[in-house]
C-alpha cells in the first residue's frame, strides 16, 4: 500500500486468508466474515471457541483462525454449554444452519436458551438443506418446490415454517434474540451490528444470545446469485420478518 | 490510483458486488480464475469514479474485495 493510501476495508484478522469452498452468492460467506468483524472488535481472537455444526458450515474450521469444536448434528448448543461451563472466560458461539438448528437440533437450541447459556449463537437461515442437496427443511416456505417437496410444501401435511427467532424470544432464558438478513449493503451493516451486539452480551456476561440471519442458497433454490438475493427481501421476509424479538438490556 | 482491489483467487463472480455499487463500476467480465468462475472487473479509468464507499466489499460474500482511499 502506498504511503498516501488509507484502508476503508479489508478481510478480518479472525477471518483466514483461504478462499471458501461455498457456492457463488452464498451467504455463509457474509456471515462467517460478520462473525469475524465482531471477534475482531471485541479483541477476543485467542478466548474464541466455535462449535461447528453439520451443513455447509461444517467446514468453518478452515475458515475461521480461531479454535473450533466440531458437534455432532444439532447438538451445536449442548456442546457449546459443556465448553462455556468447562471454560468460562472463553467466548462461546455456535454456527448453524436451518437443517441443523431447527430440525435435528430442536431440543438443543431451546433447552440451551431456556437455561440461559452463557453462549451466542448464530442461525442461517436459507430455508433449505444446503449440503445434502437442496431437501425441505423446517423453516421452508409454504409452497416452496424442493428435491423432497416437488409439489411445493403442502402446510396441511408437512405443517408450517419455524419462526426460530420468535420461538427463543419466549423462553426466560434468552437474554437477545433478533432476525437480521443479509441481502442488502444496508442490511449486512445491521446485521453486523447485531451479531457484534449478541458476542458483546456474552463479554458482558448478559446471557444467551441468539441471531437469526436469512439468507440464500442460489444452487438449491435453483437460481442466479442475484434472484436468490432478490427473492431473500421479496420472498423470506414475509414469513420471517426482521427485527430484535427479545433484548433484556433495551431500556423501557 | 486503485481504490477497488480485486482478489482473483477469492472472487467467483456472484456479481452481488455489481448490484451494489451506486455508481455501477463493477462488472462481470470473461475473465476465468484458477476456479473457472468469471471474475468481476472495473475499468482502470473507473477507479478514479470511485466513491471508497465500500458497499461492495460489504457484500461480497468471498471478501474479495479490498478497498482504500486517499489520504486527506
Amino acid at each position: 500500500m502506498a504511503p498516501n493510501e488509507q484502508t476503508v476495508f479489508q478481510r478480518p484478522s479472525s477471518l483466514k486468508e483461504v478462499p471458501t469452498h461455498y457456492c457463488a452468492g452464498c451467504h455463509h460467506g457474509t456471515v462467517h466474515r460478520l462473525v469475524a468483524e465482531a471477534i475482531d472488535l471485541l479483541d477476543v481472537q485467542q478466548q474464541t471457541i466455535g462449535i461447528g455444526s453439520v451443513g455447509c458450515s461444517v467446514l468453518l474450521y478452515d475458515y475461521f483462525d480461531i479454535d473450533v469444536v466440531e458437534a455432532p448434528h444439532g447438538r451445536a448448543p449442548a456442546v457449546g454449554t459443556g465448553v462455556k461451563r468447562v471454560h468460562p472466560d472463553s467466548v462461546v458461539f455456535t454456527y448453524q444452519g436451518d437443517g441443523d438448528l431447527a430440525a435435528i437440533g430442536t431440543a438443543e437450541i431451546i433447552h440451551a436458551a431456556n437455561r440461559g447459556e452463557l453462549i451466542t449463537v448464530i442461525f442461517l437461515n436459507n430455508t433449505t438443506y444446503g449440503m445434502t442437496g437442496g431437501q425441505m427443511a423446517p423453516t421452508t416456505l409454504p409452497g416452496q418446490v424442493t428435491t423432497t417437496s416437488p409439489y411445493g410444501r403442502d402446510v396441511t401435511k408437512e405443517g408450517y415454517p419455524i419462526r426460530v427467532a420468535e420461538l427463543l424470544a419466549m423462553l426466560g432464558g434468552t437474554a437477545f434474540s433478533a432476525r437480521v438478513a443479509v441481502d442488502t449493503p444496508k442490511r449486512v451493516m445491521e446485521a453486523g451490528r447485531t451479531i457484534l451486539k449478541a458476542f458483546e452480551m456474552q463479554v458482558k456476561k448478559q446471557g444467551f444470545a441468539f441471531v437469526e440471519v436469512l439468507g440464500a442458497c442460489p444452487t438449491n433454490w435453483g437460481m442466479s446469485a442475484i434472484e436468490a438475493n432478490e427473492r431473500v427481501g421479496k420472498e423470506m421476509m414475509d414469513y420471517f420478518p426482521l427485527g430484535v424479538y427479545k433484548d433484556i438490556t433495551a431500556s423501557g | 490510483m486503485k481504490k477497488i482491489i480485486i482478489d482473483e483467487e477469492f472472487c467467483k463472480g456472484c456479481g452481488l458486488c455489481a448490484e451494489a455499487c451506486p455508481k455501477q463500476l463493477l462488472k462481470i467480465g470473461s475473465k476465468l480464475n484458477k476456479q473457472g468462475y468469471p471474475l468481476v472487473e472495473i475499468e482502470s479509468s473507473d477507479q478514479e469514479k470511485c466513491v471508497s464507499c465500500a458497499l461492495c466489499a460489504r457484500v461480497c460474500p468471498d471478501v474479495a474485495l479490498k478497498i482504500t482511499k486517499p489520504e486527506k
